[in-house]
Formats: structure tokens, sequence, C-alpha cells
């Protein structure tokens, strides 16, 4: 790869200070208004408890996430950052014996309050999973699968959709002439596009991504890296990954866990080059985890 | 010796072993099955044979055997004498259908010309040598032209023959059901009490009406019959004496010994279409199956449209819906065990509880005036699918929950994560994408359905039904009546027929043609599995 990809030009730039985002205690400052534009508070989690039986999965998690930022969770294998990632759309309900304490509020609300709707989370909520898993059907089938549960039938509005969504993800280009085949058909890195621009297509304003790039190969990860860049002015993206590279490319903030505990959680550029805690420089050069 | 053990090269062997045994024994099955069944229809030469002492048979030879030597006089025992089977046909004349003639008694066998093979609508076959033919008493033709005219009659009473049998089968028929209808209706009116006197006797003289309707067809249908009825073909047959045979019993006759192969092809094509195409004759043993494919296909069918829906629901409900523990396991080894329970006690089962129960409920309710001849009350298709899908069940269930669980649960949360509730995940993902499994448990369950017999015997099959279970007359589907299958049809046909040896044949047809059904039902669901496999080829990785 002799071309810099855009990603690493960013990561460059945030290591160097020159990136214009704005600073944490901004997004104090801001608690409580809502709005999409860069640095708001947009999800706001405090003091989550979760246990799966006895097991106590996340120790007392309070982190604040800013809308239109892509926020990284870091940490050595289960350390808890999927099942944390999996609280923002309550994917955590469908699994047996789990209980939850705290709150995380999304504009304002409490997700985990009496009154919500999950159907109507999990479409505000989207969620790319770690290995693509696109439905059998049609590529077309595929992205229009959201809007089509959701109780939309028409097919000019799906069709305008499916090639909005496909367009953003990337993807519309390489499927434009075969809607109609398999998704199966599709290589990993078009699948897990695709995956994208399925969840697009209920217009969510978060993206959850639980490792998206971890079964691809290098090109394939910087096409998604790239679209993840793009889809920041968009989205709200938290994403989870293993890889550190990752992290430092394409993310503005980064939380490193350590078995089910926050350890810090600040900018990136701060995350990879002057960590306040111990824990997280031993982590980040290699030395565990 | 453990190196030998350790390459696993013995087991190996084992294992192609025990799949040649099974293919040895399936292809051995249809063999046989092929073998005897494809033979049936051929126009076999006729031979004609002498014995020493003058007497004389005409017929078909067939199998061939060593005498065993206590039957053989006491002069030649000690040589080796073969007897061959013959069938003489001419059960009207004879009695029996077949005879052995023993080699040492036979002293000439000659295949003559124009010795003439009759199908006839009943006593079998008859083989003899045509005579003359007789209108009232007078010889009109004999000799050589006799043939000709026998030929243009024959083709004169055959059509007569059919006219007559449509203007019974939907005429008459027509007229019968609503004679009947009107009749219950009255009946109905009765038992309801109340002042419908006028009623009853506006239908009274529609039946009248009817009945004169009724007359009007028999006469024309005399006068059909009466157009052939003088008309006698006379036939010498190889004992020298003369029969004389009504040419409205003949169905067809030809010449074999002066048949060349594609002339015998041509035969051959066009009783096979017979066999599938036509009525049975003669208690079954002769003509075709028609009515009993067409009960197997609609029962089969109607099987799979209540199996299908129920197993998968039921199946989903187990793996998708209900709290697996304790409870499921335990539902799901019954419903594993029931594929084993003996298939006439679901019969026994259908007949309690469809027949008595449902039926007689139906009956009690809708149609009291009938009582005590039952309407739904008695065996029927409808029960007997019932009770087949009963049977093939736990095959469907057991089928569509592996194939429910088979599918990634990576799929099942990405669905869910796009805001779709659990339902609409079963239904839009789940179910589509264990369709190929789905429909390998309905391919079992047809072959399976579609192979019993025995619960079938006591919920609604017969030996032989006047009517399809779909005709002419409204509402076209009669789920309430007693229908053919060909499983039956072979139990019948090989051991409850009195002329067993006439029969062999006609069982090893229907055999074959069952197999073949199965097949072809098979056939269309494994294509349409194979099409969604394609559409759901599963992922690469």
């Amino acid at each position: 790869m002799n071309e810099k990809p855009a990603a690493y030009t960013n990561f460059k730039q945030t290591l160097d200070g020159k990136a214009t985002h704005e600073n944490p205690q901004k997004i104090m400052a801001n608690d409580g208004e809502k709005g999409a534009h860069a640095g708001a508070l947009k999800i706001s989690t405090r003091q989550i408890n979760m246990y799966y039986g006895d097991h106590h999965a996340l120790k007392n998690i309070s982190l604040d996430i800013a809308a239109n930022e892509v926020t990284a969770l870091i940490g050595p294998s289960g350390c808890g950052k999927s099942t944390y990632l999996r609280l923002f759309n309550r994917m955590n309900d469908l699994v047996d014996n789990v209980r939850i304490e705290g709150e995380i509020i999304i504009d304002g609300k409490n997700i985990y309050g009496r009154d919500v709707d999950v159907v109507a989370l999990r479409k505000r909520v989207g969620m790319i999973f770690q290995k693509s898993n696109p439905f059998p059907k049609s590529i077309y089938d595929n992205v229009a699968y959201g809007p089509k549960v959701n109780g939309l039938s028409s097919k000019t509005s799906l069709d305008e959709i499916v090639e909005r969504c496909l367009r953003k993800a990337a993807l519309w280009d390489e499927v434009k002439d075969r809607l109609k085949s398999s998704a199966y058909s599709l290589s990993g890195g078009q699948q897990q596009r695709l995956c994208i621009a399925r969840a697009l297509a209920v217009d969510p304003d978060i993206l959850l991504m639980d490792e998206p790039c971890s079964a691809l190969d290098p090109i394939a990860t910087q096409k998604i890296e790239d679209l993840i860049e793009e889809l920041k002015h968009d989205y709200t993206i938290i994403i989870v990954t293993h890889n550190m590279q990752q992290a430092a490319r394409v993310s503005d903030k980064t939380a490193f866990m350590w078995l089910g505990q926050l350890i810090e959680f600040n900018e990136t550029k701060k995350i990879f080059t002057s960590p306040s805690e111990r824990m997280t420089e031993d982590y980040i050069t290699g030395r565990f985890g | 010796m453990k190196k030998i053990l350790q390459s696993g090269d013995l087991f190996l062997w084992f294992t192609g072993a025990a799949l040649g045994t099974i293919i040895l024994l399936v292809s051995g099955l249809l063999f046989i099955v092929g073998l005897n069944g494809a033979g049936v229809f051929w126009p076999s030469n006729l031979a004609l044979v002498q014995y020493a002492d003058g007497r004389q048979w005409l017929g078909e030879i067939g199998s061939e055997e060593i005498i065993p030597q206590s039957n053989l006089p006491e002069n030649l025992r000690g040589d080796d004498h073969t007897r061959f089977q013959m069938k003489i046909g001419n059960r009207d004349v004879y009695g029996v259908d077949f005879k052995w003639i023993n080699d040492y008694e036979l002293t000439e066998l000659r295949y003559p010309e124009n010795a003439i093979a009759l199908e006839r609508r009943e006593y079998g076959n008859l083989y003899g040598f045509l005579e003359s033919i007789k209108e009232s008493d007078r010889i009109i033709v004999q000799g050589e032209e006799a043939l000709t005219t026998f030929e243009s009659l024959l083709e004169k009473s055959n059509d007569v023959f059919e006219q007559r049998t449509r203007l019974e089968k939907s005429e008459v028929g027509a007229v019968n059901f609503q004679i009947e209808q009107l009749r219950l209706t009255i009946k109905k009116l009765e038992y309801e009490g109340g002042h419908a006197a006028d009623e009853i006797t506006a239908i009274q003289n529609s039946i009248q009406t009817l009945q004169r309707q009724y007359e009007t067809l028999r006469e024309s249908i005399d006068e059909l019959n009466s157009k052939t009825a003088s008309t006698y073909v006379v036939f010498k047959i190889a004992d020298g004496s003369t029969k004389e045979i009504p040419i409205s019993k003949i169905i067809r006759f030809y010449k074999p010994n002066q048949m060349n192969g594609i002339e015998k092809l041509q035969y051959y094509a066009a009783k096979i279409w017979e066999f599938l195409a036509d009525d049975p004759r003669e208690s079954n043993t002769e003509g075709g199956v028609f009515p009993a494919i067409f009960g197997t296909v609609m029962m089969v069918l109607i099987m799979t449209l209540v199996v299908v829906p129920f197993g998968v629901m039921a199946a989903v409900y187990l793996r998708e819906y209900a709290k697996q523990g304790v409870l499921v396991r335990l539902i799901r080894i019954a419903v594993n065990n029931l594929a084993g329970v003996p298939s006439i006690v679901f019969g026994i089962f259908g007949l309690g509880f469809f027949v008595y129960v449902c039926g007689g409920t139906i009956d009690q309710l809708f149609y009291p005036e009938r009582l005590p001849s039952p309407t739904w009350g008695t065996g029927g298709i409808l029960w007997a699918s019932l009770t087949l899908s009963l049977l093939t069940i736990p095959v469907v269930i057991v089928a569509t929950e592996e194939a429910i669980s088979a599918v990634p649960k990576g799929v099942r949360d990405g669905s869910m994560a796009l805001g779709a509730t659990k339902w609409q995940t079963t239904w839009r993902v789940v179910l589509p994408a264990s369709t190929p499994g789905i429909l390998t448990g309905v391919i079992l369950s047809m072959a399976r359905g579609a192979g019993e017999v025995a619960p079938l015997m006591i919920t609604g099959v017969v030996k032989l039904a006047p009517n399809l279970p779909i005709d002419q007359i409204w509402p076209f589907v009669h789920l309430d009546r007693k229908f053919m299958h060909l499983g039956f049809h072979i139990y019948d046909v090989g051991f409850q027929s009195p002329n067993v040896e006439a029969a062999k044949p006609m069982v090893f047809m229907t055999a074959l043609l069952l197999i073949a059904i199965v097949l072809l039902l098979n056939l269309t669901a494994i294509i349409i599995r194979a099409r969604l496999r394609k559409k759901y080829q599963s992922s690469a990785f």
C-alpha cells in the first residue's frame, strides 16, 4: 500500500493535535442539550452494572459519548467491551439470566426506563456484528428488510432507500447490476458493507460496531475504515476493536476496559500518546492483553 | 494387526460393504418388481400344444420348471423332465386360466398363424380361432372375410359402449344424485317437523320429473344396447368346441403370431395407457388403476397440506418460543417416539377419533335426517388423510426443528437489531432459511404416507370406489367419499382375489407404479429444494 489512506492521515493529524475536535469539558458543559452537531452529548452511561447470573460482567461504568464522533472501546478479550456495546440497543435482553442496574441515557431518555419501546430503540441504534450476518435473501431484500418489517411496502420508496443506503455503504457500484442475487454471493468485505447498508436503512442515528473488521483482509478493512470516517458526519459511532491501530486510525475518543471496569476514557490522541493510567500504557504497548 | 486397525482400512471396508449390501437389496427389489411388471402387457405369441392322446390347448407359454421325481409316472423316474406353465385363458370354458404342460406328454408345439386372442369384459382372455359372425342366429359372414367385418363391428360396439358409459356415469349419475339430494331434503323437512307439506309435495313433483328424465335416459341406454345385442362372434377353441361371444363383451382382439415388433410395441403402449387411465375390471384383476392413482395422489396431497403447516408451527414453538427445559425435552422425546408407533394403531385412533367422534358429531349436527346412514361418520378420504398426517407429523417436526436450529444466531441477532420482533424474525428470516430442511421432512413424510396401507384400510379405503373424490357434481370435491389406493390395491389384488395366478402380473405392475408415483412426488419436492438451496446458498466461511 503506497497510498496512505485517509484514515491514516486523520490519525496522524489527531496525534499531531491538528484535529479540531471539541474537548471533553465542552461535552460536560452542554449536558442535557439535544442536537446533532458534533460534540453534543449523545449517550450518557450512568453507573451501569451488569450481571450474568452470579457473574458481575460490567462494574459501575459511567461514560459520556458525544454526537458525530467515533468512540472506540478497546481492551483484552473478555473485558466486557462487546457486552457493554450490546447494552446500547438492549441486545442483552435476548440473553437469559441477565440483570442490569444503572441508566443509559440517549438524547435525554433512559433506555432502560419502563416505557421504552425496544423495537423503536433498535431502529435508532443500528448494529454491525463481528461476523457479517447477511440474511439468506437477495442483496436488495437484505437492505429492504428493515424498512419492510417496519411497515414500509411502497416499491418506489424501497428502491430509493436501497440505493441510498448501498451508496452510503460504498457498495452500490459493485452490486447495482445484481441486486437480485444472493447476499452470500458477495465477498466477506462486501457482506460486511451490506450489513452496514442494512443497518442504515432503518435510519438510525447511532451505529454500534462489534469488531466489524476482525474477519476481513487488510483491503476490505481499509474500505470499512474509510466508510466509518465517512459515516461519522451523520451518525454517532461506537466501535469495539481488538486492533489498536484501528482504534487509533478511526476513533476520536477511546475507552480502555479491563475485567468489566472502565479504566480510562479520553481523546484517542491522549490515550495513545500519554495515557494517564499505567495499565492503559501497558496494554497499548503490548505488555499484556 | 494393530497397524491395520489404526489405519482404519478395515472399517472403510465395512462401511463400503454395508452400503453395497443396501444398494444390492434396493436394486434387487426394483429389478424383480420391474422385470415382473414390465412384461405383463407384452403380447406373447400363442402356442398350440398337443398331447399324445389328442388333447389340445392354445395359450401363452409362461415359466418353466423341473418336475419333481415324485410327480413323475413310475416308468419315467430317474430322468429329468420339465413342465411349463401355460395361460390357456377361456375361464368360462375350462374354469381355470393356467395349466401345467408336461414335456413327456407333449407331442406337438406350434404357433398357428391365425390364432386370435380376445380381451373381454368378463372371464378374462379368450384364445381361439375366428369362425364366423352371427346376427340373431344367422351367420352373416364366415371364414377369411369374417376378420374385417369383426374389426368394423367391434369398433362400432366399442363406440356404443363408450356412449353408454358416458351416459351412465355423468348424466344418470347426476340425475340420481339430484334425486338423492331431494329425498334427503324431504327427510330433513320431515325430521324438522313443522308445516312444510306444500314444500314436500313440490319436491316430490320435481323428483317425479327427474324420475321421468331417468326413464328417458334408461331408454336411450337400452336403445344403445340393442344396437349390438344380437351380434355374436363365434370362435373355435383349442378343444374343438365353438364358443359364441356377444360382441358387446369384447374389448379388443389381436393376433400375436402375425404381429411384428412394432405392432407389438404399439399394443404394449396401448395397454400401458389403459392401465394408467382406465377403471379396473373383473374385480380389479384387469383394466386400469386410474381411480387408485387418483386416490393415492390426492390423499398424499391432502396429507401434505395438513401436515406441513401443523408440523412447522409445532416445531417453531418448540424451538423458538418454548422455554427449553425438562418439559420441552420430554415433549421432544414423545414426538420422536410417536414415529415408532405401529401404523395400525394410528389407524384405530383415526377410526375412533376422526370417523366416529368427529364424523359422528358432524352427522348429528348437520345431517341428523340421514341417520342412521352416516355421511361423515364413515371412512373417507379426509379422515384417511388426517390419520396419515398424524402418522407423519413427527417426521416434519423433527426435520423442521433441525433446520431451524441450524440457522445461525448471528442472522437472528441481525434481524432483531434492525427492530424486527421475534415473530418477524422467525417468519421472514428463520423459516425461509430453513425451508430446504423442512422440505426434506416433507419428502420423507410423503414417502411414508404414500406407502402406508394398514391405517387406511379402516379409515376409508375400499376395493372399488364407484366415484372419484373429485367429479363434476357440485361441490366438486367430495372429501367424505371413500377412495381407492394403490397400496391397498396391491394387497387386494394379490391376496384377496379369487384368481390369484391371473392377478399376479397386476400386483407387480401396481407396485411398480406406486414406487414411480412416490418417486415422482419426491422428485418434485427435491427439485424445489435444490432451487431454494441455490437461492439461500450458505455462507462460504
